[in-house]
């Protein structure tokens, strides 16, 4: 169980974090959503103790965060920052093998590679294994990282952005993926998402942030509103529900006449 | 069937391991002829067998040697030669992690002002006429003083949290123009005798090498060289970015002071030793590169030996140029190293 209380975060003028307090809970997907520039990234960097907040505290399991021991804490977190270039003469598989970094040796044993390799294998890129990084896709390094997370065994695991790249057959992939092993392996999963739709789907646990607050925290069907979406966002939505009773949400086009005068000369 | 699978791609990479095995071991042959050959070339040439006979002898292997060829390998010609290959390698190594920690192909300890602090050091104590002292430890200790002394404020830099690697090349660079111009004030006012001296220690030459100088010099190598491979797995992490090696688990900014100050040490003992020889740092880890990729486990190593190698010939070639006469080190490698650079990049492009 990942804890933050009274987490206040500003840089300058910015508030990113106003007396934020919340609980994400151990063998369920927690999903962040939010405009631009409101602070999501910056509050997963709080939480792995990169970013040091003006004031509040964050507790994995009633254990405060040490900045002093910082190697300690991050132990038990994989997590996979949003760049995703990955512009170095490496293969797939050593960029996997660094998942593991605490427990690399100079000579690897079979039992390392394997579990490398597994991970890969358990997101269909097995074939890439001893390809240089440099000649993959945007998408397939994405998947690549995504990997290397897994193969760190965490406990906790944030995302942020994970699907950003990644065409349809690889966004269902790494999220089922994400959604079997975190209720099995009973992880924390945290992910920042912009589509809203996978958010509803995959989220047992949905997180609304704009302007350091949090504006709504529940399940999807209870928390998405197309008065939510619009107080968020400022965009007029139509929301549905499909059969199992998760929201959806459609965003009409706008017509030329529609469009403020500025953008339609 | 997934089993297979995993099974054949295990193999796969053992077989991708051996082969960059081999190209360490094919390395490590190529040098061991140009240490031989730099051992037989100078004013009296030696057979190469005869070179051979004399280091199996050295080495305990019970064979005829003749009396001259022994004097002139052991007491000229090996310090020499051996000097050659550790000043290559700690060259090439320290290019090569500079790159890696700066994240730019282009960084080296010269291109961050180390060598040109050490230089500016070696003139201001030739100046001063070395204060008395033994000017072969004086001008080697000056060097040294002020290439630490370069290099620490760079340590400084490099611990501020918000330095970024941009920044921290930038601040070298700066530094590198502090030195050369505070070193051509010292020529300036110097005597022209004096003047001719300090432009002759630049120039690098391998000449002033003697038993005792290479000791030191691989005693360092040895130590530094170790405790650099205790952190290769790290230091491959940080070439996937700083904030990617934090998320890691990597304590980016004390492998950054640690890894800085090893190289700084390297970098002082061997540019106070031989004086400056640039290029090398820059192109021995690229050619690295090209070769094993970025995992520093071969990639380390392997700077070292194409460092040893291309200095080894250099002084090959040094001594070839004009039979008879020896061009100073310094001058010869970028006359080698450039062309052999360029054949690189363009072969790779070709495939």
């Amino acid at each position: 169980m990942l804890e933050v209380r009274n987490l206040s975060l500003a840089f300058g003028d910015l508030v990113l974090a106003d007396q934020l307090s919340f609980t994400l809970e151990a063998g369920k997907t927690h999903v962040i959503i939010g405009p631009n520039g409101t602070g999501k990234s910056s509050l997963l960097k709080v939480l792995f103790g990169d970013i040091k907040p003006q004031s509040g505290e964050v507790l994995f399991d009633s254990e405060h965060l040490d900045y002093r021991n910082l190697n300690h804490w991050r132990q038990r977190f994989g997590y996979m920052p949003q760049d995703i270039r990955l512009d170095v003469g490496l293969t797939v598989l050593e960029v996997v093998l660094l998942g593991r970094l605490d427990a690399l040796s100079l000579k690897l044993g079979d039992p390392m590679i394997k579990a490398a390799l597994q991970a890969l294998d358990q997101i269909g890129l097995l074939h890439l294994a001893q390809q240089d990084v440099r000649t993959l896709s945007g998408g397939q390094c994405q998947m690549i990282l995504f990997a290397q997370a897994l193969m760190r065994n965490p406990r906790i695991l944030m995302l942020d952005e994970p699907v950003s790249a990644l065409d349809l057959h690889f966004q269902q992939v790494l999220l089922d993926h994400l959604d079997q092993q975190t209720h099995q392996q009973h992880w924390v999963s945290v992910m920042i998402l912009h589509d809203l739709n996978l958010a509803a789907q995959y989220a047992d646990n949905l997180l609304v942030l704009k302007g350091g607050k949090l504006l709504a925290e529940g399940a999807p069907a209870d928390v998405l509103t197309e008065d939510l979406v619009e107080e968020v966002y400022g965009v007029k939505t139509e929301l549905a529900y499909d059969q199992q009773g998760v929201p959806f949400i459609r965003t009409p086009r706008r017509r030329l006449m529609e469009l403020p005068v500025s953008l339609a000369s | 069937m997934t089993s297979a699978v995993l099974s054949e791609t295990l193999l796969k990479q053992r077989q991708q391991e051996s082969r960059r095995s081999m190209i360490l071991m094919m390395l490590a042959v190529v040098l061991l002829a140009s240490f031989v050959l730099d051992i037989a070339t100078g004013p009296s040439m030696l057979g190469v067998g005869d070179v051979v006979n004399v280091l199996l002898s050295l080495v305990g292997v019970p064979v005829d040697v003749s009396g001259p060829a022994e004097v002139i390998v052991t007491n000229l010609r090996l310090p020499i030669a051996l000097m050659a290959l550790i000043v290559g390698g700690v060259l090439g190594v320290g290019g090569a992690e500079m790159q890696t920690l700066l994240n730019n192909p282009m960084a080296s300890p010269y291109t961050l002002g180390m060598a040109a602090a050490a230089g500016f050091g070696a003139a201001l104590m030739l100046y001063a006429g070395s204060l008395g002292l033994n000017a072969g430890i004086a001008v080697p200790l000056g060097a040294f003083v002020c290439c630490m002394l370069s290099a620490g404020l760079l340590f400084g830099l490099a611990m501020m949290r918000h330095i970024t690697s941009g920044q921290l090349i930038l601040a070298g660079i700066a530094l590198l123009f502090l030195f050369q111009s505070l070193l051509s004030l010292v020529q300036f006012v110097s005597s022209p005798e004096l003047s001719q001296q300090i432009l002759f220690w630049l120039f690098g030459s391998l000449t002033k090498a003697n038993w005792t100088n290479v000791g030191i010099t691989a005693g360092v190598t040895f130590v530094c060289m170790l405790l650099l491979m205790e952190d290769a797995w790290k230091l491959t992490a940080l070439r996937l970015g700083e904030e990617r090696a934090k998320s890691l688990g990597v304590n980016v900014a004390r492998l950054r002071l640690k890894t800085l100050v090893i190289v700084a040490v390297m970098t002082a003992t061997v540019t106070s030793f031989v004086g400056i020889i640039g290029f090398i740092g820059i192109v021995a880890p690229n050619i690295a590169r090209m070769l094993v990729g970025e995992d520093q486990r071969y990639f380390l190593p392997l700077s070292f030996l194409v460092g040893s190698f291309l200095l080894s010939s250099a002084s090959v070639l040094s001594k070839s140029l004009v039979p008879g006469s020896l061009f100073p080190i310094g001058i010869v490698t970028a006359i080698i190293g450039v062309p052999f650079f360029f054949w690189m990049i363009i072969g790779k492009r070709a495939n």
